[in-house]
């Protein structure tokens, strides 16, 4: 198996532009581009809040109030975002337990998305996979009885299995016709949201005596130990050691290799003797099985129940957070944190200055447009202006009519 | 380990997924819905309110009719075997009347289980008409980016700044025809934002339409709780744009309400179109189109400005999604809410697939899924076995089966996705 030597995905002409724009960039334009978001969501706070907008009413006869008003609106929400996610003086750092709570989920969801990145794959059905996954181990958890242990390492390898089939089909389905897999996991996705919704409606999965599509608790021989007095649950230890060995698949195995190969240089890795449809479906397999850990921190960490909305928006969550983590399986986890952070501070920020939860979502994806256009951020800091006049531009016009 | 040859054979012979798939849906016919069906007739009724004159109601009892769809079906079948082994395809019309049988023979199925066992075809049509019209914008707007090159996934994206924009214009203005206008203007400024990143900065295609649709979605849904729920009388109550009948023609049965009695962008919908089919193959403008969606690189040996027509191509699919996504707020639904396109312009992107690139093609795709979505409504109320979540999952699953070459082939314009950089 190790002898794969004769592949040197850098030579020759550039493989993959995806994989290059995602894993390269330098670290001070991410900085800077999580700045300007953070600037644009404060900008669009001040904007629609009500007394900015009455001191905008006498502007040019008092300046300063519209002013003032103007930075309180905006700092307001991001202290309350800030106390409600990491730290206030009354709880201390317990808010930063929740933190810890909200990021393991997408942690493990990004990191699904970085792998199948890494091999050139665009996998946009993170959120089928993860509902996937969480019915298999919910089902396992409150349906089977089993000794303690057992059970919970069960949920843990059927959720995982649950992911790795819904991925493992797009991964399939690619090789086997060339169908491009974005088109199927959005596809993926949404048969996957009816199948729940259906399920929920069953016998086997609706919780007895409840009209609403709930399922019973799952057992609690099924659940990972909780902190008490948090949420917080051993599923972030299970976040942190699947980033662990991704980090190692990708440095040491073989696997690892072929993937990165594939990813950089398709026909390249072929040559070379990588069977390429094997290494997608296996790609599309593992992410899958990432996100399907993913559904299984929710019922069996946070939720402890499975319902129709298990999975949230944390299929397309996982894709901010892996672009924003540059599809490294570290950067992924602190990007997870980030993001984890701005959803678990938005609840807070919600309840006291009244700031819809949505800024968030403003907010993260404005930081990954920024992320990918290195250049438009420059332009912004005005970092670029030497290189733009020297590279302006040989003649274009080719004679033709 | 040896190195696996993984690679298929060249094949003379046309491909074996027609005929066995025709096989499949001909047993299934003959079998589930014939043998194994319902004794009781379906009854299908053609007439709506407003109707010039009766037609009669269609009866269909349940296991005959099938049986003999069946038997037709097994026989094109049949037929499409003999003519692979002659290396020919199957004519596509006789594969179309395949198709009819066994959406008719599902029907006839269906209702005739039901607990109710009648249903109006008119307002099924009709009904799933209307739901087609975002739909068939928003694959208009796939059509136009996808074929100059630029992959559209933030369809949703559009419709649903369409829909925002032209609640809250419609309603502050109390002009209907405003919403509609600034709901085209904001469809553009979501497609100028995908043009600037994928085309100017050269980012990711695939990223930013997925990144613009939870701008999008977060945006509106911000603007929603901070300024249309402060003061929802001033700015969510949009007028409605009119029904407009046009007389005598609409009174036809069946396809009278269908094509003569819509709203504004009912009608808009048959023009756009048919103007964009025009467009992309009748006109200069359209061959450009789709050189640079073909071939970036001869098209801009040529002369043809290949990122600026990339640029004004999105944008105008921006426009047309834009359009498409008001009719939720100013036809379908009296206010605006979160989320209200609901997934739609990934429906619409999956239209484009199945309609293979083609406008017309992707009108039709869109009509079926409209069509579906409608029998799903309908199938719920009568009370049918199969569960209505199937029936919703059934233009994700006609997708996949379309892109994975199962229903023919479906190969989008070649450079579509890839960024073109002047060398």
């Amino acid at each position: 198996m190790s002898e794969k030597a004769p592949v040197v995905p850098d030579s020759g002409k550039p493989g993959n532009d995806l994989l290059r724009q995602i894993t390269q960039g330098p670290g001070l334009v991410s900085v800077l581009g999580v700045i300007v978001a953070l600037v644009i969501g404060g900008l669009l706070i001040a904007v629609t809040d009500e007394k900015v907008g009455e001191t905008a009413g006498y502007l040019l006869a008092k300046p300063s109030a519209f002013f003032s008003e103007f930075w309180r609106a905006a700092t307001e929400s991001y202290v309350a975002l800030f106390n409600g996610s990491i730290y206030n003086s009354t709880q201390g750092f317990k808010p930063f337990l929740e933190t810890l709570t909200v990021s393991t989920p997408l942690i493990c969801a990004g990191l699904g998305v970085a792998v199948a990145f890494r091999a050139g794959l665009f996998n946009i059905g993170a959120q089928g996979q993860i509902i996937i996954g969480s019915v298999l181990a919910a089902y396992i958890g409150f349906a089977w009885h089993l000794p303690i242990g057992l059970h919970l390492l069960l949920v843990i390898v059927f959720g995982l299995l649950g992911g790795a089939i819904w991925g493992g089909l797009v991964g399939l389905l690619k090789a086997k016709t060339g169908a491009h897999e974005v088109i199927l996991t959005i596809m993926f996705n949404y048969v996957a949201v009816y199948l729940i919704d259906f399920l929920m409606n069953t016998q086997a999965f609706r919780r007895p005596g409840e009209t609403n599509p709930i399922s019973p608790i799952l057992d609690s021989s099924a659940i990972f130990p909780a902190i008490p007095g948090s949420r917080l649950h051993l599923g972030f230890v299970m976040a942190v050691l699947l980033v662990l060995a991704v980090a190692w698949m990708f440095k040491r195995s073989t696997v690892g290799f072929e993937f990165r190969a594939v990813g950089h240089n398709p026909e390249a890795a072929q040559t070379a003797g990588i069977n390429v449809a094997r290494t997608t479906i296996i790609a599309m397999a593992l992410a899958g099985a990432l996100a399907g850990a993913a559904g299984v921190a929710q019922v069996a960490g946070t939720e402890k129940v499975l319902t129709g909305g298990i999975a949230g928006s944390l299929g397309f969550d996982a894709i901010t957070v892996a672009l924003l983590g540059r599809s490294t399986p570290w950067g992924t986890f602190f990007a997870g944190l980030l993001f984890g952070a701005f959803q678990a501070g938005a609840v807070n920020m919600q309840i006291t200055t009244g700031t819809p939860i949505d800024i968030v979502s403003v907010v993260q994806s404005l930081i990954v447009l920024f992320i990918a256009a290195p250049p438009l951020v420059k332009a912004i800091f005005g970092m670029n202006r030497k290189k733009k006049r020297s590279s302006k531009l040989e003649p274009t016009k080719a004679g033709a009519k | 380990m040896t190195a696996t040859t993984l690679q298929p054979a060249i094949n003379v012979l046309p491909s074996k997924k027609t005929p066995i798939i025709l096989t499949v849906i001909a047993v299934i016919t003959f079998f589930s819905f014939g043998l194994l069906g319902n004794d009781q007739a379906a009854h299908f009724t053609l007439n709506s309110a407003g109707d010039a004159f009766e037609l009669p109601e269609l009866v269909l009892p349940g296991r005959i009719t099938n049986i003999v769809f069946g038997v037709l079906l097994l026989a094109i079948a049949a037929y499409s075997w003999m003519q692979r082994k002659q290396g020919k395809a199957l004519a596509t019309w006789m594969i179309a009347v395949a198709a009819i049988l066994f959406v008719l023979g599902f029907l006839v199925w269906v209702v005739s289980g039901a607990n109710i066992n009648s249903i109006s075809l008119a307002s099924l049509l009709a009904g799933g008409v209307v739901l087609a019209v975002p739909l068939v914008f928003g694959s208009l707007s796939g059509v136009l980016s996808e074929r100059a090159g630029v992959v559209n996934i933030a369809i949703e994206g559009q419709l649903l700044g369409g829909a925002f924009t032209a609640a809250i214009v419609a309603s502050v203005t109390q002009n209907a025809f405003a919403g509609l206008i600034a709901a085209g203007l904001a469809g553009a400024v979501v497609s100028l934002v995908l043009a600037l990143f994928s085309i100017k900065y050269v980012v990711n295609q695939i990223i930013v339409g997925v990144v613009l649709n939870v701008l999008v979605s977060g945006i509106t849904g911000f603007l929603f709780t901070t300024v249309m729920q402060e003061d929802p009388e001033l700015f969510n109550s949009p007028v409605h744009l009119p029904v407009v009948e046009i007389p005598l023609l609409s009174a036809i049965p069946v396809i009278g309400p269908i094509l003569f009695k819509q709203s504004v962008i009912g009608y808009l919908m048959y023009l756009a179109v048919f103007l964009v089919w025009f467009g992309l193959f009748k006109t200069k403008w359209g061959l450009r189109v789709r050189a640079v969606g073909e071939h970036p690189k001869a098209a801009d040996t040529l002369g043809i400005k290949v990122n600026s027509i990339r640029f004004w191509n999105v944008t105008l699919g921006g426009i047309v999604a834009g359009i498409g996504g008001s009719f939720f707020t100013l036809v379908a639904i009296d206010s605006f809410t979160k989320e209200i396109s609901g997934g739609r312009g990934f429906i619409a992107l999956a239209a484009v697939i199945f309609g293979r690139w083609n406008p017309i093609g992707a009108f039709l795709a869109a009509l079926l899924f409209g069509f579906a979505d409608n029998l799903q409504v309908i199938l719920t109320i009568i009370g049918t076995p199969v569960p209505s979540q199937f029936m919703a999952m059934l233009p994700y699953l006609v997708t996949i089966f379309a892109v994975a070459g199962l229903v023919g082939r479906s190969r989008g314009p070649a450079a579509a996705g890839e960024p073109y950089v002047k060398e």
